[in-house]
């Protein structure tokens, strides 16, 4: 199986997909789409949500059958029947989340239903043995007697990947697997990546972040609507050229941050924040005496790696986690905020990194998720009032272009990025003086992104003060008017639109290093640079 | 869960579901229980023409108003992704509570507390029992709110109470024998309609309303469709879910009257094992126990659909021993064909 020549003949074609048709109810979601991949090949697939990527797989896992089309594997023709016959024939997904069991051992997944076993015994020594050869095989550092339930979410990654690796893949399709992962992981797993190349496999990357798709793969095929738009070498096109095939026209600089936000007066001011690890929760990121001040029209960037605080400050602030110490001012009054509940009262609003999880109530329709904060304000003698619901809702949904067929449409039907506006709609509803976003484009398409961020900066401009989490160092430099960077629960340095650099911001997350924080006030020649 | 939520997403929107009103699985889904009531209706008129006697159909609604009382409370705890076992023995409890009140005392206090057995009037030994239910359901609802108790660890510990209450407060012995006013609303009619069945359609009506119409409905199917995403859009989860459970009291208080009214007597046995088939009518009438969907409309069809079950098979002579299995079955049948449907609309 081991090859490297770069000379390409038949057989070296490990997978082809060929004239794949796949529809559903009213709409075509694959159309004659060709897609091959090589042995030793990373085949990037990329394409806004809804391009036909997830059903494209789902028919090589045998979780969807196509409605024509041919499939060869290393040149034979097959019909996959279900996933465990795709599984027999090598094809392996990992998908965002994971298909671990958390109470059991490394090991004991890796080899789930497949155990070494004599008479029924499990052979633990053999199971162990040949789990470390298969870890050190990729140079993943973790014991097989770990608890998965005890591995980050990047471990827990290389652990499916493992498994992936002992029932045989010749194919292994990766779903989005940085979306979770701090750089440095992904640095990792780039790291497993080249090494399951190097073995002759066929790796199917699918990823919206650009960057990454180009360090890593090999070939790309961008979808777009169902469509091959094109498979090209990573060397002969530029991320503008993809961009423009995935959505059809060029987009113009990404994370474009409009010279706006005449800094106003400070809406937020969070002081002496402290949260430790509860008892319940021993793993709850402690926050470290934080400090720092939010004016009206700002976006505040907060950077850091997962882990560094950043989530559990945007939570304490909005009440949705208690602190243990500390203070907050909203416009120079302290208020106590204990529950959220309590902060929408005082003007803020919130959206969490997990859209489906803690963002949405996928069940409902648009209509009442979008009113779900508000509907105090639409309720006559505890009735809603469906008229003015209505009116109000119609309007966000018309002003973010959300696209769906009706306000009752349940939000699951939804793509990621219109879930998203969904999440936006339901909180510009209230009108918030002070919006925190943790990580708003994750997942999202390139067209959304842009939409999203076009909001922000109207928002900002309306005088809003936004907290943006992100993990996409571009969005943040390109996002922000100023920069909180966060490391093991504190602020460990702060840098305005035009002292923050890629590598300056991305040492004070990764490395000791602090700069002095600046205790926030406007910065004055910024603004006159503004304005 | 999550990654068939996302396929369904990504495998494209929107303009799949515009042809949905034209798919009949879809009607199916929505109407199954109802499409089984009015076949198994049918089935039971041409088997035997008694079932259709209207004084038979009124029989069948009064049987079934105490479990659909019950029934009322349960979809609201339901739709909360929780449950209440506890409902049975609560019910035993209140019965017992306005039968004493009602009588001045229990009875077996036949000391001290027989020196004023003239009794209290009606309404206060309904106020009595339904204020026990509630007391009963917030207590729960506490436990489960504020010491995070899951509501089935909760309700389980309430069912084995409750029943302990009943003894305790009435010495083991039933108190039967109750005025003509108290046992009107047990056994009496308003034309030709059972007053029981009255007092549930009323109430059935009234949640129906509540839970279509009002921000606390909708606040219920909120908080039932994911807690976390209710809490961070500002709802008070902790009150929500356990008012659900002071509602279930107060339904459990209600039915206890009722039912000693309608069976003259109040006993510590009462509403024995009604937490099963009262969940089984909510379950078969489409609320999810994982919460956030289903309604009060289905609920009442779940409910008739075992009252005519019963009914039609007792009819037929079918012995009340087969008529447990066949209801078992028609449980698991009932959520399988739900779940059926989901998966097909995919």
């Amino acid at each position: 199986m081991q090859r490297k020549d770069h000379i390409v003949d038949r057989r070296d074609v490990l997978l082809h997909m060929e004239d794949m048709n796949k529809a559903f109810p009213g709409v075509q979601a694959l159309s004659n789409v060709d897609l091959e991949v090589r042995a030793g090949e990373i085949h990037g697939l990329i394409g806004e949500n809804g391009a036909g990527k997830s059903t494209l797989m789902k028919i090589l896992t045998g979780v969807y059958t196509k409605d024509s089309g041919q499939l060869r594997i290393e040149g034979e023709r097959v019909e996959i029947i279900d996933p465990h016959h795709a599984q027999q024939l090598g094809i392996s997904i990992i998908y965002q989340e994971f298909n671990l069991m958390p109470n059991l051992t490394v090991a004991e997944n890796v080899f789930i239903g497949r155990e070494p076993d004599r008479f029924q015994f499990i052979r633990w020594g053999d199971l162990r043995q040949q789990t470390q050869e298969l870890l050190d095989l990729l140079g993943i550092h973790l014991s097989p007697r770990e608890t998965v339930r005890d591995l980050s979410v990047a471990e827990q990654q290389m652990v499916e990947i493992a498994k992936a690796l002992s029932i045989q893949s010749r194919i292994i399709i990766m779903d989005e697997p940085t979306s979770a992962l701090t750089d440095t992981e992904v640095e990792s797993l780039f790291h497993i990546m080249r090494s399951l190349k190097e073995q002759g496999l066929g790796v199917i990357f699918i990823s919206h972040r650009l960057e990454e798709v180009f360090e890593i793969c090999d070939r790309i095929t961008v979808l777009r609507d169902g469509e091959n738009v094109g498979t090209r070498n990573v060397e002969d096109v530029t991320p503008d050229e993809v961009i423009h095939m995935m959505v059809g026209r060029a987009l113009g600089e990404l994370f474009q941050k409009e010279t706006s936000a005449k800094s106003g007066d400070v809406v937020l001011e969070v002081h002496d924040v402290m949260r430790t690890g509860t008892v319940l929760d021993p793993s709850a990121i402690a926050l470290n005496n934080v400090n720092f001040q939010l004016h009206r029209g700002e976006i505040l960037g907060l950077a850091g790696l997962i882990g560094s605080g950043r989530t559990a400050l945007a939570r304490v602030i909005f009440g949705a986690d208690t602190m243990d110490r500390g203070e907050i001012y909203i416009d120079g009054e302290r208020v106590d905020v204990h529950s959220p509940e309590h902060a929408i009262r005082h003007g803020m609003g919130f959206v969490p990194e997990d859209r489906q999880g803690q963002a949405l109530i996928l069940s409902m329709a648009v209509r009442k998720n979008v009113s779900l904060a508000k509907l105090g304000d639409l309720t006559n003698y505890g009735f809603v009032d469906g008229v003015e619901e209505k009116q109000i809702v119609e309007h966000y949904v018309d002003t973010l272009q959300i696209r769906t067929p009706s306000l009752d449409q349940k939000v699951m039907y939804l793509s990621g990025g219109n879930q998203q506006k969904v999440v936006i709609a339901k909180w510009l509803a209230l009108e918030p003086k002070i919006l925190i976003m943790d990580e708003p484009t994750r997942g999202i398409d390139v067209g959304a992104k842009a939409e999203v961020h076009a909001l922000m900066n109207q928002l900002a401009q309306q005088g809003v003060g936004i907290i943006m989490i992100s993990s996409e160092l571009p969005e943040i430099l390109g996002m922000s008017d100023r920069i909180l960077c966060m490391r093991e629960g504190q602020v460990v340095g702060e840098l305005s639109r035009d002292e923050a650099t890629p590598e300056r911001v991305m040492r004070l997350l990764t490395t000791e290093e602090q700069v002095e924080v600046h205790n926030a006030q406007p910065k004055q020649e910024r603004r006159n640079k503004h304005e | 869960m999550n990654r068939a939520t996302d396929a369904a997403v990504e495998q494209q929107p929107a303009k799949e579901t515009e042809d949905r009103q034209f798919d009949v699985t879809a009607v199916l889904g929505r109407f199954a229980a109802l499409i089984f009531l009015i076949v198994l209706g049918t089935a039971f008129a041409i088997l035997e023409p008694a079932f259709v006697n209207p004084i038979n159909l009124f029989n069948v609604l009064r049987q079934v108003s105490v479990y659909g009382l019950l029934a009322i409370g349960m979809t609201f705890v339901i739709l909360t992704a929780g449950i209440d076992l506890s409902i049975g023995s609560l019910l035993a409890l209140s019965g017992l509570v306005v039968a004493a009140v009602e009588k001045g005392s229990t009875g077996l206090l036949t000391g001290a507390a027989a020196g004023e057995a003239s009794g209290y009037p009606l309404p206060v030994a309904i106020l009595a029992a339904v204020i026990v239910g509630m007391a009963g359901g917030g207590l729960q609802g506490l436990a489960i709110t504020r010491l995070r108790v899951p509501p089935f660890v909760v309700t389980l510990g309430g069912l084995s109470a409750f029943r302990g209450a009943a003894l305790v407060f009435s010495g083991g012995q039933p108190i039967s024998a109750f005025s003509e006013d108290f046992r009107y609303w047990g056994q009496g009619f308003i034309g030709p309609v059972p007053v029981p069945v009255v007092i549930f359609l009323s109430f059935a009506v009234l949640a129906y309303i509540v839970l279509r119409y009002t921000r606390y409905g909708r606040y219920i199917y909120a908080v039932g469709g994911n807690l976390e995403a209710a809490r961070l859009s500002g709802l008070n989860t902790d009150r929500l879910v356990a008012s659900v459970y002071v509602i279930m009291g107060f339904f459990a208080g209600l039915s206890g009257f009722v039912l000693a009214a309608r069976l003259n007597s109040a006993e510590q046995v009462a509403g024995l094992g009604y937490e099963l088939t009262v969940i089984a009518g909510v379950v078969i009438g489409g609320t999810s126990l994982f919460g956030g969907e289903g309604g009060i409309f289905g609920t009442i069809i779940g409910v008739l659909l075992i009252g005519v079950l019963n009914n039609g098979l007792t009819l037929m002579n079918v012995s009340s021993y087969y008529q447990q299995i066949i209801i078992g079955i028609i449980i698991v049948f009932a959520v399988f064909f739900d779940q059926m449907i989901k998966r097909r609309q995919r």
